[in-house]
């Protein structure tokens, strides 16, 4: 063989071998968590070990749609996943424990069930005692039907209730609101001389004097970054999602007593007064820490601290009564 | 204009290493393509494999190389290489030991482009996936390589590029229309020459790749520009020609099956930009949901227009209105095939206007792609957050406008040469290629 022949022989198995050797060795090393909408398989790897104290680096890319990406319970600013673009995060853990990851982009019908853990090791420098949810303390069956028996004819007004709240019999603390539905609290005040919808105005007073003006903004920001795209901008249920969950029904939905015993439920109307005023606020801790268990609604307890949820209910109450904005503490 | 008389040019074409290390380029470029399509980002924007083969790679196709070089590109593709190589036993000149393969002929009955129309329409039908899945680009990319080897240890030459490539059936038919050609200067030398070295090969290079004597070149069709008989004539009797343009169409083609190749891209052409320009989600969403119901119909429906309807108005026009009628003289298919010449230009042009709006809108994937082809989050040359801009879009109608009216023009004076050779009147031809242009119009703009 002729040595040009050699030499250009050995030259094209070198070029192709590196064409294809190289990008292996970086590909190989390289690795990527993977965005996909959850009827494609969700987040890949959904499980990330990492250590307490120590800086975890991620980087992110999404196979198909805009995603984003947050862990629940951490302090720290959503990252857009976008598709083939790869975003890099850097978190690092306090404490070790099982965190979970989610996306924070509407994504899809099931955008909600694309969630992740980060299992996080290592020993608990400063451990931390675990409070038990209000719920769970008051007993309350959060399934049980909890409906108002009666409901204002109109919406109730903080402001003339804060004008009725001199003289009112009510013990305005805050575990008092928190145990409470607003109907439990009307009903009490049926022993003294207000009318009904004096009685329904002192019960707005009282559940606007219970939150801030910080709170039902963080609360308003967490409604309309995880709860609109089902319950809808307004709260009335008709969020984006709310129709294609309607039409997808039982397929889209899992329930512990298989689908044929499952009844589909379209998202919450907060709009609605006789089921809302009939919810107390621990009740609505209930829901939204434990989930709608087959409803389509999903769990929020890995997700929100328990400030962040109250935050929250404080908002879902705004849909029934008029908060005056500087009335409120 | 011979443009072998450049000694430059004439020694890099002579000269084997200069093809050679295009050679490498194209062929590195193409086994990463396929690399990239299996272990890179699934979404195609930003996967090398889409963005190099369907964006970048077509338009250069496309706007420039079938336009003015004809097979410009079959001079350095890279998918027969490894079969060619292996089928030679070299790289470069011919060795001393041939290796062993059953070089067997191209079956009589298949020599035509029949089986490249078929294989360009399995890729058309499936194009809306194949464009936008990088998964499938290379799948599709590693079979037409896995072919191309599998038929040179079978078959004498390249039998691929000549009889399969899905891509060389077009570029063939278009490379007619390019001011650019190989031939021979002098006949009379060929007529004489002992051995025919250009077709048999020679210590200095091998017979003709695409199994044609060049002595007998009146077309571009099925010269594949790989400069092998230059190398190989003794008598330095080939040239490489400037010329005018379309020039290979004043004696048109007789063959059924290049006049369906026009047909096909034609249709293609317009179904393209239906489906992937056009404003309607259900055409789409039928185009990309293989296997579904719609996309049934919508094959059946892509089929139809470029087997049936399409001709079948041509040849209505072209048997009812031209006097005398052509297939009352007997001449039908005959002169079927030669009048379809005229849609040579028309589809060239169709392809250049359809390929500029996507090819425009999409370039400037190629900068962001070029530093993360695989979207691992690279960042090579500073490029990779690029956004995605469309280009030159105030240009852009008119570009598409000046093409078809030019495409039209063109393949008017093409059917006035077509007609001529059938002897029948050209209106109807002109008339069909009126209409087909308003149509495409109404598609791009």
């Amino acid at each position: 063989m002729k040595r040009s022949e050699l030499l250009s022989r050995i030259f094209i198995m070198v070029a192709v071998l590196g064409a294809v050797g190289a990008p292996l060795f970086v590909w190989a090393r390289t690795s990527l968590i993977h965005a996909k909408i959850a009827e494609d398989g969700g987040w890949n790897p959904d499980v990330i070990q990492a250590n307490a104290g120590e800086p975890l680096h991620l980087k992110l890319t999404s196979d198909d749609v805009v995603h984003g990406f947050a862990v629940g319970q951490m302090d720290m600013q959503s990252v857009d996943v976008l598709p083939g673009k790869v975003s890099n995060v850097t978190l690092t853990f306090d404490r070790p424990g099982i965190y979970t990851f989610f996306c924070t982009r509407w994504c899809g019908l099931n955008h909600w069930r694309m969630r992740g853990t980060i299992e996080v090791g290592g020993s608990p420098s400063d451990p931390q005692s675990v409070s038990v949810p209000l719920y769970i303390s008051l007993n309350l069956d959060i399934d049980a039907p909890h409906d108002s028996p009666v409901v204002p004819e109109s919406k109730p007004s903080a402001i003339r209730g804060y004008e009725l709240a001199a003289n009112s019999p009510i013990l305005q603390s805050l575990n008092y609101y928190r145990a409470n539905s607003p109907y439990q609290v009307f009903d009490e005040l049926s022993s003294t001389s207000l009318t009904e919808s004096q009685r329904w105005d002192e019960v707005a007073h009282l559940w606007q004097s219970n939150t801030t003006r910080e709170s039902l903004t963080n609360g308003q920001q967490l409604y309309a970054q995880n709860c609109a795209a089902c319950h809808g901008e307004n709260g009335a249920g008709n969020g984006v999602f709310a129709d294609d969950l309607a039409a997808a029904g039982e397929l889209s939905m899992q329930t512990m007593a298989g689908t044929d015993n499952m009844t589909m439920q379209t998202p919450v109307d907060f709009t609605n007064p006789t089921r809302m005023l009939g919810a107390s606020p621990a009740l609505l801790q209930g829901k939204i820490l434990r989930g709608g268990m087959g409803t389509g609604m999903p769990m929020w307890g890995s997700i929100f601290t328990e400030e962040q949820i109250w935050d929250l209910i404080a908002y879902l109450y705004s849909f029934q009564f008029n908060y005056h904005r500087g009335e409120s503490q | 204009m011979e443009l072998t008389r450049l000694p430059f040019l004439k020694s890099a074409l002579k000269s084997r290493y200069p093809q050679l290390a295009v050679f490498i380029v194209m062929l590195v470029g193409y086994v990463f393509a396929i690399l990239a399509g299996l272990i890179g980002t699934p979404v195609g924007s930003h996967n090398f494999s889409i963005v190099f083969v369907w964006i970048a790679w077509w338009a250069i196709l496309i706007l420039v190389a079938v336009p003015f070089f004809g097979r410009g590109w079959c001079a350095v593709c890279p998918i027969p290489l490894p079969g060619e190589w292996l089928q030679r036993g070299a790289v470069l000149n011919p060795p001393d030991k041939k290796p062993k393969w059953l070089n067997l002929r191209w079956p009589k009955a298949l020599r035509n482009i029949w089986l490249q129309n078929i294989s360009f329409l399995l890729l058309a039908l499936f194009s809306s996936v194949l464009l936008t899945m990088p998964n499938i680009t290379a799948i599709v990319l590693a079979a037409m390589l896995f072919a191309a080897i599998g038929l040179s240890t079978i078959c004498e030459r390249r039998s691929f590029c000549r009889y399969l490539c899905p891509v060389g059936g077009f570029i063939g038919l278009y490379s007619q229309t390019a001011p650019i050609e190989l031939r021979i200067k002098d006949k009379q030398v060929c007529v004489t020459c002992e051995g025919k070295p250009c077709y048999n090969g020679s210590q200095a290079g091998y017979g003709c790749p695409w199994d044609v004597f060049p002595g007998g070149l009146t077309k571009n069709t099925y010269c594949g520009l790989c400069m092998e008989c230059i190398r190989t004539c003794p008598h330095d009797n080939i040239a490489i020609n400037l010329r005018a343009f379309s020039a290979d169409l004043a004696k048109p083609s007789t063959r059924i099956d290049e006049a369906f190749k026009a047909f096909i891209m034609l249709g293609s052409a317009m179904i393209y930009a239906g489906v992937l320009l056009g404003p309607w989600g259900a055409l789409k969403d039928a185009a990309y949901n293989v296997g579904t119901s719609a996309w049934f119909i919508y094959a059946t429906i892509f089929l139809a227009i470029i087997f049936a309807i399409l001709p079948g108005f041509f040849w209505l026009m072209i048997s009812l209105t031209s006097r005398p009628s052509p297939i009352r003289r007997g001449v039908g298919v005959r002169a079927f095939a030669s009048l379809a010449t005229t849609l040579i230009p028309l589809g060239l042009m169709f392809w250049v206007a359809f390929s500029l709006s996507f090819v425009l809108t999409n370039a400037s994937y190629i900068i962001a792609s070029l530093s993360d082809p695989l979207g691992l989050g690279w960042n090579l040359f500073g490029t990779a957050n690029a956004a995605w801009q469309p280009m030159l879009t105030s240009i852009l109608a008119p570009a598409q406008m000046l093409a078809l009216v030019g495409g039209l023009i063109w393949s008017a004076r093409t059917a006035q040469k077509a007609a001529n050779e059938v002897k029948v009147s050209s209106v109807p031809i002109v008339i069909y290629c009126f209409i087909t242009t308003l149509a495409m119009l109404w598609l791009l703009l």
